[in-house]
C-alpha cells in the first residue's frame, strides 16, 4: 500500500532530518516549503472535502479523515523534534553564558583582593 | 605521602548545589591539607557560597542552576584560566570522600606518568555500599565499558585528579549526571593515560539523602542515547 511507504518515509525522514539537520539555510528552506505545502493542502481540503477522500483512496487509505490524521502525526513529529533541538541548542548557549558570567565575577574578586 | 608544601600547585574543585549542611566542614577539612580549594556553587538557594568562603574556599558562582556536569566543567575552566595549578582534583561537596584519598590521587598522578587518576570503590576494600546502589553502579560501569573504550571500574565516582595540561581535551556538554560517561569517552578519545586508585566512599545518612536516586540511571542512559543521535 502506497500510504505505508509514505508514512514510513515521513516518520524516519522527519527523525533523521530533525536530529541530524543543523540550523543551516537548506533545512530552514525545506521547513518553510513544508509549511507552505501544509497551508495550501489545508486550504484545499477545506474547500474541497471530497478531494481529501479522493486522495486517500488513491494512496490506499479508507477515509479522508484517516489521511488527515496521519498527516497530523507526521507534522507533529517534525514540530516536536525541531523544538527539542531548539531547546537543546538554547540550553547549551545558556550554559556557556552562565559559565562566562561566573568566571568573570570570580576573576574580579581576585583583582579586588577578595 | 606528599607533604603539605607539595600541594601548593594543586586546586581542589568542589561542585556544590544547596550543600549548606556539609560544605563548611568539607572545605575546612580540605583546607587543612590543600592551600587552594574552589567551590563551584551551582546556583544554590541556601548559604552554600557564604559558608564555603568563610571556610576558606574561593567561590565561583553560577547565577542559575545548571547541573553537576556543568559545574565540573566550570571548575576545569577556572583552574585552566585563573590559576597556575598543575593538578586539579574534583571532590564531592556532600562529605562522602576523604581528604586523605584526594592526597592519594595527587600522589598517584605524580608518581606515574598518567594524565588522570580516578577514584574507584571497587578495586579494594571500601566502606559498605548499599546493595541496590552497588548493583546500579556496577551496571552503569558495564554500560560505560560497552559504550566507551575506557576500562574504568567505577565511572560514577566523583573523586578524580587531572593534570591541568590534559584538561584541554575535556569539554563536558552533558550538564547533568551523564557527564561521567561523557568524561570517560573524552579521556579515551584523547588517549589520556589514567590510573585507578582505591578510595573509600562514606555512605552517611546525609550523603544518601543528597545523592541521586538510583532511578536516575535511566535518565543517564537516555541522555547519552540522545547525545549519540545528535552527534
Amino acid at each position: 500500500m502506497l500510504i505505508k511507504i509514505l508514512l514510513i518515509v515521513g516518520v524516519t525522514g522527519s527523525a533523521v532530518f530533525a536530529l541530524r539537520g543543523a540550523q543551516n539555510p537548506t533545512s530552514r528552506a525545506l521547513r518553510r516549503i513544508a509549511a507552505l505545502c501544509f497551508a495550501v493542502g489545508g486550504t484545499l481540503s477545506v474547500l474541497f472535502p471530497d478531494g481529501v477522500t479522493w486522495l486517500a483512496e488513491r494512496v490506499g487509505v479508507g477515509r479522508g479523515t484517516d489521511l488527515v490524521l496521519y498527516a497530523l502525526v507526521i507534522a507533529f513529529l517534525f514540530t516536536a523534534i525541531g523544538l527539542y533541538q531548539r531547546v537543546q541548542h538554547l540550553e547549551e548557549r545558556l550554559t556557556r553564558l552562565t559559565r562566562t558570567v561566573a568566571l568573570r565575577e570570580a576573576g574580579e574578586h581576585h583583582v579586588n583582593g577578595d | 605521602m606528599a607533604g603539605e608544601g607539595d600541594l601548593d600547585d594543586v586546586t581542589v574543585i568542589v561542585p556544590a548545589f544547596n550543600e549548606a549542611t556539609s560544605i563548611g566542614a568539607v572545605v575546612a577539612e580540605l583546607r587543612t591539607v590543600f592551600p587552594h580549594v574552589v567551590v563551584v556553587d551551582d546556583g544554590s538557594t541556601d548559604a552554600t557560597a557564604d559558608l564555603a568562603r568563610t571556610a576558606g574556599a574561593s567561590v565561583v558562582q553560577h547565577p542559575i542552576n545548571l547541573g553537576a556536569g556543568a559545574a565540573v566543567q566550570t571548575g576545569f575552566d577556572y583552574v585552566r584560566h585563573q590559576t597556575s595549578s598543575r593538578i586539579c582534583v574534583t571532590f564531592d561537596a556532600d562529605g562522602q570522600h576523604l581528604t586523605s584519598d584526594a592526597v592519594h590521587l595527587v600522589d598517584a598522578l605524580r608518581s606515574s606518568n598518567a594524565d588522570v587518576a580516578l577514584g574507584t570503590r571497587f578495586v579494594a576494600a571500601t566502606s559498605q555500599i548499599p546493595t541496590v546502589r552497588r548493583l546500579v553502579l556496577r551496571a552503569g560501569g558495564v554500560f560505560t565499558r560497552i559504550t566507551t573504550q575506557a576500562r574504568v571500574s567505577d565511572p560514577h565516582n566523583g573523586l578524580r585528579a587531572f593534570r591541568t595540561d590534559a584538561l584541554s581535551a575535556i569539554s563536558l556538554r552533558q550538564s547533568g549526571m551523564a557527564h561521567a560517561s561523557e568524561l570517560h569517552n573524552q579521556i579515551a578519545a584523547a588517549r589520556l593515560r589514567f590510573v585507578e586508585v582505591p578510595t573509600t566512599v562514606l555512605y552517611t545518612d546525609y550523603s544518601r539523602s543528597k545523592g541521586q536516586p538510583s532511578m536516575n540511571a535511566v535518565n543517564i542512559v537516555f541522555d547519552l542515547a540522545l547525545a549519540k543521535l545528535r552527534a
